[in-house]
């Protein structure tokens, strides 16, 4: 069986994302029988010329006004795998389905009209590329037809977004130069483009890196949901990272319990295992039936915590029409945990088109992107994003819809470090279990409890 | 892991939000390949169990055998089965003639409708798949319908990270798509996997098979000689057409199928 990766297509409106995409679905032979000849239809209906780009943009109102509106997840495929594309539009005003396509996504292609050059949205698609830890990122100057095949100008404009993404830390795989209109590079190598000795799109498809064995980190099982259907209380979830086996002892986070894996259940015979790993949806039963919410993340005893905090430093990003207020209250939506959330300061407000800070942070506008610290209602089980992107990332949600991503950079600083100690122990003293603190470098880094439960519901609670 | 493997993760991972985090559930279940491995997906995501009813739009108009084996599979599988029909639409007559947009909307759309009020649905799980048509593949895996069932396609909310729309006013009710991600010839290849029981009209008799299940009136056959699993996995490897090519109410306008689904189609 191939593999499968997908790929989202960003850039300024008008560069011409979703004709490469269509060009590219039409070169491959992806395209069902009769789909060339509805677009031809609809083109000569309404009087405009052919656009590959109805192929992906299928609304009617898009078609009609010449832009992509929302996402439009597509397959195709070529020797070598099975590929799903998002197109994503170009328009400021849809930067949030932007997201929703860039979020989905494991590699990017940005897309750079060559006669243009690098514009507002190319720079912000890209700070959001880097935002949301898209590492692979090929950057295609396109429309190169326009300016007859000019080296020079494809070197300027590929000069112009590198010096952008540097200080992002954003270092794309290649810049090739295309027409998405005739094709070239898009397939095949094209003749007209002889000076470029690199790969077309294709072959620079084919070359990404699949993913990262997610496997073999740490385990980070969040808890979904708890399952009494029958006899079998069954913890259900996905494991985000790392393995799990019965047998294995595991801790559960915030709260610290520690317990056994007794077994995993299955309903058919070909899904009865012993182990199971990042990836699956799959459930466990354990050996010490105690109350488990959603929201709790299952790690491996003995290998690295996740972080447990109810003050966590974000980087994020907005995409609400009302900006983010202090005072305002919010929904913090991190893997399967969820807490009421504040806005408690803003560190830094970037203007991710220009890198540019904003000297005003009384609030956090659509577009916007900030470093700043979030408070929660309860305290929650999370890692830093660069650590585990799954348990790192987080969604806010202003009322009704979600407004807000982002993703979790640490623990604020707090002046006083015997301060935020002492929060932390009073944080977790009550609750019943006997506690030992753990100290590193002569800081204490967390307390634990220890495996015997003490029942002490009638002598008090607590040590 | 696995292509398969990933996507029947996925499906599960988003059939067990819906469980915990919408209200009234209901699974629509076309008797069709699609809404068939959802079933599968739905059982293996509960162990066995399905802790939601399963919903069945009768046009009357189905093809016999879909209905024959309807029957015989919720008995035998003991499915709370629910089956509803328009029957206003049915006694006033409607039928393709009065246009198949028309017909489509008032014996599924409205009938689907019916039903939500009827039993006060908050989360409908649907088998539909991105790569079936172009509104389809606009689709979100959470996706709002308003109190008259309108889908306001130009406005999606954003959805990431499989942080899914869970918060909605009363008398709005989530779509879920667990299968959005899924292509035909992934649905085939599960189907052998799991050996999962499928209605015996894809497969082909005297050289037709269907493709793609709806009303006897406006579901065609296509030339086939598959039929086995196997054979049908290579016919739509090798294939061009597409899949809907029988389904007749698609051909009647360009934005066919966006017009209905705006309005609350499936
Ligand atoms: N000459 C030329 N025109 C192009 C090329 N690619 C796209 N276009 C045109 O640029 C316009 C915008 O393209 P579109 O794909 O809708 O841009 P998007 O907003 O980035 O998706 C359309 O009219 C295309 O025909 C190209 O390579 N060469
Ligand atoms: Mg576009």
């Amino acid at each position: 069986m191939k593999d499968s990766l997908n790929i989202v297509v960003v850039g300024h409106v008008d560069h011409g994302k979703s004709t490469v995409l269509g060009r590219l679905l039409y070169d491959t032979d992806a395209l069902p029988l009769g789909t060339i000849e509805k677009v031809k239809k609809i083109a000569h209906d309404t009087g405009k010329p052919f656009e590959y780009a109805y192929l992906l943009d299928a609304f009617e109102e898009e078609q009609k006004q010449g832009i992509t509106i929302d996402i439009t997840q597509i397959q195709f495929s070529t020797a070598k795998r099975d590929y799903t594309i998002i197109d994503a539009p170009g328009h400021k005003e849809f930067l949030k389905n932007m997201i929703s396509g860039a979020a989905n996504a494991k590699a990017a292609l940005l897309v750079v009209d060559a006669k243009e050059g690098v514009q507002e949205q190319s720079k912000r698609h890209g700070y959001m590329l880097s935002l949301l830890g898209i590492r692979k990122i090929y950057v295609l100057i396109n429309k190169m037809d326009l300016v007859d095949y000019d080296e020079k100008i494809y070197q300027k404009v590929a000069e112009d977004m590198k010096n952008f993404l540097l200080p992002l830390g954003v270092k794309p795989l290649d810049y090739i130069p295309v027409s998405g209109l005739n094709g070239d590079n898009i397939a095949n190598k094209s003749p007209n483009i002889g000076w470029y000795k690199g790969n077309s799109l294709i072959e620079a498809l084919d070359l990404l890196e699949g993913d990262e064995n997610l496997s073999q980190k740490s385990l980070r099982f969040p808890i979904q949901d708890v399952y009494k259907f029958d006899e079998r209380r069954i913890i259900a979830g996905r494991i985000e990272a790392g393995k799990i086996a019965v047998g294995d002892e595991i801790v559960i986070y915030p709260g610290g319990r520690k317990t056994k894996v007794a077994k995993i259940p299955y309903w058919q015979d070909r899904d009865k295992k012993d182990i199971v790993s990042a990836g699956e949806s799959t459930g466990i039963q354990v050996s010490d039936e105690f109350f488990n919410n959603r929201g709790e993340i299952i790690v491996k005893s003995g290998d690295k915590p996740p972080l447990v905090t109810n003050r966590i430093k974000v980087s994020l990003f907005w995409m609400g029409k009302n900006p983010m207020r202090f005072g305002q209250k919010y929904k913090l939506k991190l893997a399967t945990a969820e807490s009421a959330a504040e806005l408690l300061s803003i560190e830094k407000i970037i203007d991710s088109a220009n890198l540019l800070k904003r000297d005003d942070k009384t609030e956090i506008c659509q577009n916007d992107v900030a470093e700043a610290v979030i408070g929660l209602k309860e305290e929650i089980a999370c890692d830093i994003f660069d650590e585990c992107q799954a348990t790192g990332r987080f969604v806010i949600a202003d009322g009704y819809d979600v407004a807000g991503g982002g993703i979790v950079l640490g623990l604020p600083k707090e002046d006083n470090a015997m301060e935020k100690n002492m929060r932390y122990i009073m944080e977790h003293l009550p609750k019943n279990g006997e506690l030992t603190i753990v100290m590193e470098d002569g800081k204490i880094q967390r307390l634990e409890r220890v495996e015997k439960e003490i029942f002490s519901g009638l002598f008090g609670e607590g040590i | 892991m696995e292509h398969l493997d990933m996507l029947e993760a996925e499906s599960i991972y988003i059939l067990r939000e819906a469980y915990k985090k919408l209200g009234k559930l209901g699974m629509l279940w076309s008797i069709g390949k699609d809404s068939t491995v959802l079933l599968w997906l739905a059982k293996k995501a509960f162990y066995g169990h399905s802790p939601f009813p399963f919903i069945h739009v009768d046009t009357k108009r189905k093809i016999p055998a879909m209905i024959e084996y309807r029957d015989k599979i919720a008995k035998e599988l003991g499915l709370d089965l629910i089956v509803h029909t328009n029957e206003e639409a049915v006694k006033a007559g409607i039928s393709p003639e009065n246009g198949r947009l028309a017909c489509c909307k008032a014996l599924k759309t409205d009938g689907l409708k019916q039903v939500v009020q009827k039993y006060g649905f908050d989360g409908l799980i649907v088998g539909v798949r991105r790569d079936e048509e172009g509104s389809r593949s606009k689709e979100r895996v959470f996706s709002e319908r308003k109190e008259d069932d309108a889908w306001d396609y130009a406005n999606q909310p954003p959805e990431l990270w499989d942080q899914f729309k869970t918060d909605f006013p009363k008398g709005h009710h989530i779509r879920v798509h667990p299968i959005l991600a899924w292509n035909e010839i992934d649905i085939w290849e599960y189907i052998k996997r799991e050996n999962i029981p499928i209605i015996d009209l894809y497969f082909a008799k005297n050289g037709k098979r269907y493709r793609s299940l709806g009303c006897e009136c406006c579901t065609g056959q296509i030339d086939s000689d598959a039929d086995t699993l196997e054979k049908i996995i290579e016919e739509l490897k090798h294939t061009k057409s597409g899949e809907r090519a029988g389904r007749k109410q698609d051909q009647e306008d360009s934005y066919a199928m966006q017009k209905l689904r705006k309005e609350g189609y499936m």
